[in-house]
This record gives C-alpha cells, structure tokens and sequence, in this order.
C-alpha cells in the first residue's frame, strides 16, 4: 500500500514520507512484513491475509490525519557524511562543464553551489544503498541527457532535475557525471553493507587531485576519506 | 547460469530488489520434490543447460521449463527427481518449450550467503553468471535416498492470458486504453532477462495524459511499466525498486511465472480481476509448498532403466559445472 504526500518533489514532502515510514514502523503491525520510502511517498509490504487490505487502509487513513506531516520530525539518529571529492577532469567528472551551462554557472560556480550546504538522502533506490540527494538550487533543475551515458564508475557524482545521484554500482545512467569519489554506499563485504539510510545527510567537499589521490590510496574502509557526525 | 533461491526480501527501503528465482513455482517444485529448505540454492538456467558431473552420489531435480537431459545417454524425465551418481554425466540441452530451467541439487549448492541468500543478483553485482568449470561445494542431504519421484507441475510455458490487479497509477489510463490494454494481443520481445521483459504489439501506443512527469515510485515484480514510448515492459525478481514509467497494472504473483517464462514471440494477454478474487489465487510460501508437495507422485520407469538405488556413498562433495554456454 502507497502512501503519497506530494506528486512533485519537495523537502517537507519526502520529509513526511520519512517521518510518517518511521510511525508504520513504530505501530509495529501485525501482518506488515516490510516498508520502505521514495521520494515522496512510503510504502507498506503487507500479508493479505494476516492483515486485511481495508484494515491497513484505515489504520494508514487515521495515520495520516493524526499529525501534519510536512514539517514531522525526521526519524533520530541520523548521520551527516563529510565526503572529499574530485570535481571535472575528463575521466573523474566529464560532464562538469556542460551540467554547469546547463545550471546557467560557470564550473567553478557549480562546484561550490553543489557543495555549498548539506544535502539529505531523500531515498535509496535503483542500485543497492545508491542515494538521491537533495534538493540543489532551482537553477540545478536540468533534465537528464536523452541518451545513455556507457558506464559510470562507482563513487559517480551525477546531477539532474535538483537532485545528486551517487553511484553505488557500476552502470548505464542518463544522469551526468560531475565528479567522482570514494564513499561507497553499498560495501559487499561489510558487516553493514548499505552505509546510507534515508535522512541521512552528505556535504561534498571539493578536493584537489593529489588531496583525492592520496585520500583513496590510504582508505580501506570504503568511506573514502569521509568524516561523519550524528545529527541531533 | 546462476545460482538462485528465493532472494532476499525486506530491503526494498535499502535500493535492493528481492531478486530469486525467475519462476518461484519452478523453484519450490524442486524444493518439494527432494523434501528440503528453501534455503537450498538450485542452478536457474536460461534457455540452454549444460553439462555436469558430480564427485559423489546426489539427489537431483528437474524443474520449470522443460529441457532435454540424460545421465549417461539415458533420458531423464523432466519434473522429476534421480539420483546422480559419481562420476556419471548430467547433460541438460535447449528449452523445449519456456525459458527458465532448474537444476536441484540434495542438500542445495553451497556459497557464501549474503543478507541469508545465495541469490546471483547480477544488476546489483552480487554473484555472477556459472561459468565453465567451476565447482559447487553442497550441503548435506539427509533424505538421500528419496528419489525417482515426480510432481504433476501447473502448464505455463506457453504465454496466455493473465491476471493482473490495478496498480497505483492505473486511473491515469483512459477506460478506452484501459479496455485496449486488455484485447491487445501481446508478443514477447527478444528484449527480456531478470529485470524485466518487453512486450510487442500492434496499435498504438499505451500512453497517459502524465507519462514523462509522475515521481519515481516503489515498483516491484510483476508491475506492468509503460514506458516513455508507450510499450509495455512487465518487471520480473530483479527489478530495480523504484521507477518513474507508470504502470497500467500488476501481474498476481501466482501468474508471474506465466510471464517469465514466456519465451520470445509467444503470446501474452491480460485481464483485470477484482481484489477478492485475486485474493484466492494468493497463497503464503508454506501453503504453497503444501500444496506441491500433495501433487508428487512416483517416478515409474521401465525395470531394465532402473539404477541401483543403494550405491551411494558419502554426504557432501563437489558439483562440476562445464561446457556451460553463455
């Protein structure tokens, strides 16, 4: 079952999916045996036939009216991630030059407007742990290129309509690549293997090439240089 | 190739699809026929075996679309379980009907498991495709002399017609292209893996007043997709969990196996049903097995084509996968 708060992408809309994902969670009902936010909405997996379909719908229904949502608390310990990053450069970020003209900036001016403030992980999706983050400036609210970029690496720095994709894997993406770093949000191997939830927040920090360089050659964890703190 | 069980639910809010086995059926018909866990990991094979071998003595299951096998030139029934004798040559050729064949092995294959699942889940690079000459440790089996057994399994290699419930952007479509979706005769398209399958059709176009705006929204397997050109492209176990296409219904997880294993140009069609009728076609993974397991019967054969049954030996061992195609 869907639960919508806005048909376009506001802070306080994907504040409320949080929040409100979180409340299902704490209602810990029989019969619901999975949730999950998008940007905008949460959902709810359930078994039709522990928990009837109309009895999560009133439960939900009663939910919703129960507090205004648009301005409900995020969900507590959340993390905020410093992330040092490459910016530019024809392999690390390709597509710097032309996402900044489309941004009506210069590539210095774009550089400094996406790490200008910390930006939230409104939600996880498309690849295991990949992040949307959000929201950038007006001036960022460029579509995505009609065709396919081949690859991007992991670790991609990727900009359209307001919002920064981090690549978790490696693949085809019509997102275009900016910069590139070493925080990966999905790790195999880890003992927690998707190092982002939803609420958390990154701030990127520009880096020079040898700073980047010599970050990644002494990081072993997969957090790539990053830094964090938990927010309140 | 690859190694699949039944995926791993519970991390849609995480980006990671629950992936599996392309036909869940097919998978717990195995399940059933050997009387073991879901946790026992089998071989998917797409379209084309291969040949194995086995270090020691194994149970066996053949399951989902049926292919030509043999063990040492003798024809094995397919949906069916036998025994695997060391040494002996498992030889699994085309489809002849279906796309997505099982291979069951005693006790399951064994690897690492990641979030409690040996699922190959390609599109989020956990495992990867059989390759040619790997080996497979397996679990012990504890009913290894249960074999020769078959299960009376439901048809569903052929396309046909099937179920589907609205979905959440459903009332975005017309009644009129709503009343078209479900005359139009579909064809798979060649364009088809785990993630999902395309559908040909005649006509035009599938479209809503809303296509290229609506938000990325929670998908799941079974969601019929329209994408930016109006086509259809039904969402199988490794889909990705959000998406921005609408979709005009979804499959009942009890016909998603129809559908996947649809194979390239055969025919596919769809009809709306109401929410308690759905509900009666649903069943919990247990009953499920249940019922399969109700449905199995021995495996009559010819005396002359009889193995002795007591040469086994030992509990565990090594599968050989080679002359694996791609």
């Amino acid at each position: 079952m869907l639960v919508t708060f806005s048909d376009v992408l506001t802070d306080g809309a994907n504040g409320a999916a949080l929040a409100f994902r979180a409340a299902v969670e704490d209602l810990d009902l029989k019969g619901v045996s999975e949730t999950s936010t998008s940007l905008t909405s949460a959902f709810v997996t359930f078994d039709p036939l522990v928990l009837e379909r109309e009895a999560l719908r009133r439960t939900l229904s009663e939910l919703v009216e129960d507090r205004d949502w648009l301005t409900a608390k995020l969900p507590g310990n959340r993390v905020r991630w410093i992330i040092p990053s490459l910016f530019g450069g024809d392999v690390t970020g390709p597509q710097l030059e032309e996402a900044a003209r489309l941004a009506d900036v210069s590539a210095e001016d774009a550089i400094l407007e996406l790490c200008a403030k910390p930006l939230r992980v409104m939600t996880l999706g498309f690849a295991p742990g990949q992040p949307y983050l959000g929201s950038l400036p007006e001036n960022w609210a460029i579509p995505r290129q009609t065709g396919l970029t081949k690859r991007v690496p992991v670790g991609a720095i990727t900009v359209a309509i307001r919002q920064i994709v981090l690549f978790s894997t490696s693949t085809p993406t019509g997102w275009r690549q900016v910069g590139i770093c070493g925080f990966k949000a999905f790790r195999r191997e880890a003992e927690q293997p998707f190092a982002l939830r939803p609420g958390d927040e990154i701030q990127f920090q520009p880096v020079l090439e040898q700073e980047y360089d010599d970050i990644q050659a002494r990081d072993q964890s997969g957090d790539g240089g990053a830094t964090h703190e938990i927010l309140e | 190739m690859t190694l699949q069980d039944l995926g791993r639910p519970g991390y849609m809010g995480e980006g990671l699809s629950v992936g599996g086995a392309a036909d869940r059926t097919a998978f717990l018909e195995g399940v059933a026929l050997l009387g073991q866990s879901v946790e026992c990991a089998a071989i998917e094979m797409a379209a084309f075996g291969g040949d194995f071998t086995a270090s020691t003595d194994i149970r066996i299951a053949l399951t989902g679309a049926p292919m030509v096998a043999a063990c040492d030139g003798e024809i094995l029934t397919w949906n069916a379980s036998h025994i695997l004798q060391a040494g002996q040559r498992l030889s699994i050729g085309a489809a002849t009907a279906g796309v997505y064949g099982y291979l069951h092995v005693g006790g399951g294959l064994v690897t690492d498991a990641f979030l409690n699942s040996r699922s190959t889940h390609l599109t989020a690079g956990i495992g990867a495709l059989i390759e040619t000459g790997e080996k497979y440790s397996i679990g012990e089996d504890p009913n290894r002399r249960e074999a020769n057994k078959l299960i009376s399994s439901a048809p569903r290699f052929e396309g046909g017609t099937v179920r589907i419930l609205p979905s959440v952007q459903t009332r975005l479509f017309s009644t009129d292209v709503l009343e078209r979706f479900q005359k139009t005769v579909f064809s798979r398209s060649p364009r088809a893996n785990r993630q999902g399958l395309e559908l040909l059709f005649e006509g035009d176009p599938f479209s809503t007043k809303d296509q290229l705006t609506i938000l990325s929204e929670p998908m799941i397997a079974g969601d019929i997709q329209m994408t930016g050109e109006g086509k259809p492209f039904v969402l199988l176990p490794e889909c990705q969990t959000t998406g921005g296409y609408p979709r005009i219904g979804t499959v009942l997880p009890a016909d998603l196996p129809i559908v996947a294993q649809a194979g390239a140009g055969q025919r596919l069609q769809f009809q709306f049903i109401d929410y308690d009728s759905a509900l009666r076609t649903y069943r919990t993974k247990d009953r499920h097995l249940s019922e399969l397991a109700s449905s199995i019967c021995p495996l009559l054969r010819d005396p002359h084509d009889m193995r002795d049954l007591l040469a086994y030996q030992l509990v565990g061992g090594v599968v050989d996968a080679f002359d694996v195609p791609d």
